[in-house]
């Protein structure tokens, strides 16, 4: 299983962002994406997702195409997004933000009991207002919701950004979890310690394209290519 | 539970105000009563979905028009003109919705203010058939519901609450289900709700359709009971008023309808009986509200003290 970009070109009406870009993410891996500010990674994700549209190339899930298609049928084909800065529905529940989030599946028990089993501190907070919990919280929330999906893959755009060392060890085992029960995770990161804790390959974005994609394997925090591409 | 004993309680209460009330109080709490099934319709597009119409006289006139016409025209009783009217308001909300949705923010408030005054020109254009701004007034047998005269003061008020509790309960079942979290989700933010594989657009035209059928109900409720249908309900000022019931009592909260549609009305009568400028009193309540309650009376409460208040 494999999500396949090809070309993909987008941008805000006249101002070209995406320009060309090809990425691949493979089943059961965490692919990150890597780049200074503003090369295009999180407009890369809302062009996946249908909220940017694509003005060439193609997206395909397992070879069906998902280019073209209106932003709210693309959940229904298998791909999950948790933008930047978590974007919870704050006056609703822990609980019903979880049920809003299941609609594609019909809230089915199961999907929320493993959910549950990944973010146990969610099942403690489920009649607790989103808009009331800490950032690590709602972080966790955010992902928990979006795996009410059941994704084959899940997007996450900076997910521990902002976040004290406690919760971003729990977000970075949950995603672990994910990636060991096969799903597709692209991860924007700007923060190389993590991405060599947790990707398998790293996909480095220079002016809207993905210019360099490498395994992680052998790479260490001082490696030439971070600071080619990221600055750091 | 406590959900549905609050709102019980509070039928309960409207209930019994027929025994203390005087007649004419009683009639105003029945013209309260009516106009707050106006303002539930206008909180489940404005207060959960977060459809900020600019047309809902359009939905009253419509559910009062097609109760009223066929009464007055054919002969049609109570419950059948009534019904008329829900499904009047219902089906002009869906196709201004159709039309409209095509907008958001701004523009569909202009918009929807557009076709409101489109039909309210309508009406006045058809005064022969309609009355135009003098309306016209229901025969009593139009006003009859098995054999009851609605038109007297105990029917009249038993209707109305029975009328009010049934839309207060079903918009009670309606925001706690899974639609209800819907909406919300849709106020709260539309892109995200699209993301989790919601179509924006079909779940705004339900909820402005839900709306239309409560705006029609309540118009020819009004047209019913009150025995009079007129183009004055489709001036640009019904369609602000719901807004303001809803702003007073609280958006997005369930009694909140009822209790602005209260305060407004004994306010407008006390500051009427004070000055000729009572619009000027009005003005400053919803001034000191946005001041210290922005959020509305059963708002600001929720939001500080009750946090389970639906």
């Amino acid at each position: 299983m494999a999500l396949e970009v090809r070309g993909l070109t987008a941008g805000y009406g006249p101002v070209t962002v995406l320009r060309g870009v090809d990425f691949r993410a493979e089943a059961g891996q965490i692919t990150c994406l890597m780049g200074r500010n503003g090369v295009g990674k999180s407009s890369f994700l809302k062009a996946l997702m249908g909220l940017l549209p694509a003005t060439a190339g193609t997206i395909a899930l397992d070879g069906t195409p998902l280019h073209g298609l209106p932003a709210h049928e693309i959940p229904r084909h298998g791909l999950a997004y948790v933008p930047q800065g978590r974007r919870l529905f704050g006056p609703l529940t822990v609980a019903e933000n979880l049920a809003v989030g299941g609609l594609v599946h019909g809230n089915d028990t199961a999907t929320l009991a493993q959910v549950l089993t990944l973010f146990p501190r969610l099942r403690e907070r489920l009649d607790q207002t989103a808009g009331t919990l800490s950032g690590g919280e709602q972080q966790m929330l955010a992902i928990a919701r979006a795996l009410c999906l059941r994704p084959r893959v899940l997007l996450l755009d900076e997910p521990t950004e902002g976040l004290q060392p406690s919760m971003i060890a729990l977000i970075q085992e949950a995603i672990l979890s994910l990636k060991a029960g096969g799903v597709a995770v692209v991860l924007v990161e700007q923060r190389v310690d993590a991405v060599l804790k947790l990707a398998d390959r790293v996909a480095f974005m220079v002016a809207g394209q993905v210019a360099e994609t490498m395994p992680v394997k052998g790479l260490t925090v001082d490696a030439e290519v971070f600071r080619t591409y990221v600055g750091v | 539970m406590k959900h549905w004993t609050l709102h019980l309680a509070l039928i309960a209460v409207l209930f019994s105000a027929q025994y203390w009330l005087s007649p004419y109080h009683a009639t105003n709490l029945a013209r309260i009563m009516v106009l707050a099934v106006f303002a539930m319709g206008y909180n489940l597009a404005f207060g959960y979905t977060g459809l900020l119409s600019l047309g809902h006289a359009l939905l009253l006139s419509a559910g009062m028009y097609a109760a009223g016409l066929p009464a007055q025209l054919w002969g049609w009783s109570a419950g059948p003109a009534f019904i008329a009217g829900i499904v009047g308001g219902g089906l002009v909300a869906a196709t201004l919705g159709l039309l409209a949705l095509r907008t958001a923010g701004v523009s569909f408030m202009i918009v929807t203010l557009m076709f409101a005054q489109a039909g309210y020109l309508t009406l006045l254009y058809f005064a022969p058939v309609t009355g135009g701004d003098d309306g016209f007034a229901l025969a009593p047998a139009s006003r009859t519901l098995m054999g009851i005269d609605l038109s007297t003061d105990t029917p009249r008020f038993l209707t109305a609450l029975a009328i009010f509790a049934t839309g207060l309960l079903l918009s009670l079942a309606l925001v706690r289900s899974f639609f209800g979290r819907t909406m919300v989700a849709m106020r709260e933010n539309e892109e995200r709700s699209r993301m989790l594989g919601y179509n924006p657009f079909t779940v705004k035209l339900a909820a402005l359709t839900l709306s239309g059928l409560y705006a029609g109900a309540a118009g020819a409720a009004y047209a019913i009971l009150f025995g009079y249908v007129g183009a004055s309900f489709a001036t640009i000022q019904y369609s602000i008023l719901p807004m303001l019931y809803v702003l007073m009592g609280g958006a997005g909260t369930t009694l909140g309808p009822f209790l602005g549609a209260l305060v407004m009305f004994a306010l407008i009568e006390a500051a009427t009986g004070l000055t000729t400028a009572h619009q000027f009193i009005v003005g400053a309540a919803l001034v000191v509200l946005v001041l210290f309650a922005p959020k509305g009376v059963l708002g600001t409460i929720r939001e500080r003290w009750v946090r389970w208040l639906p």
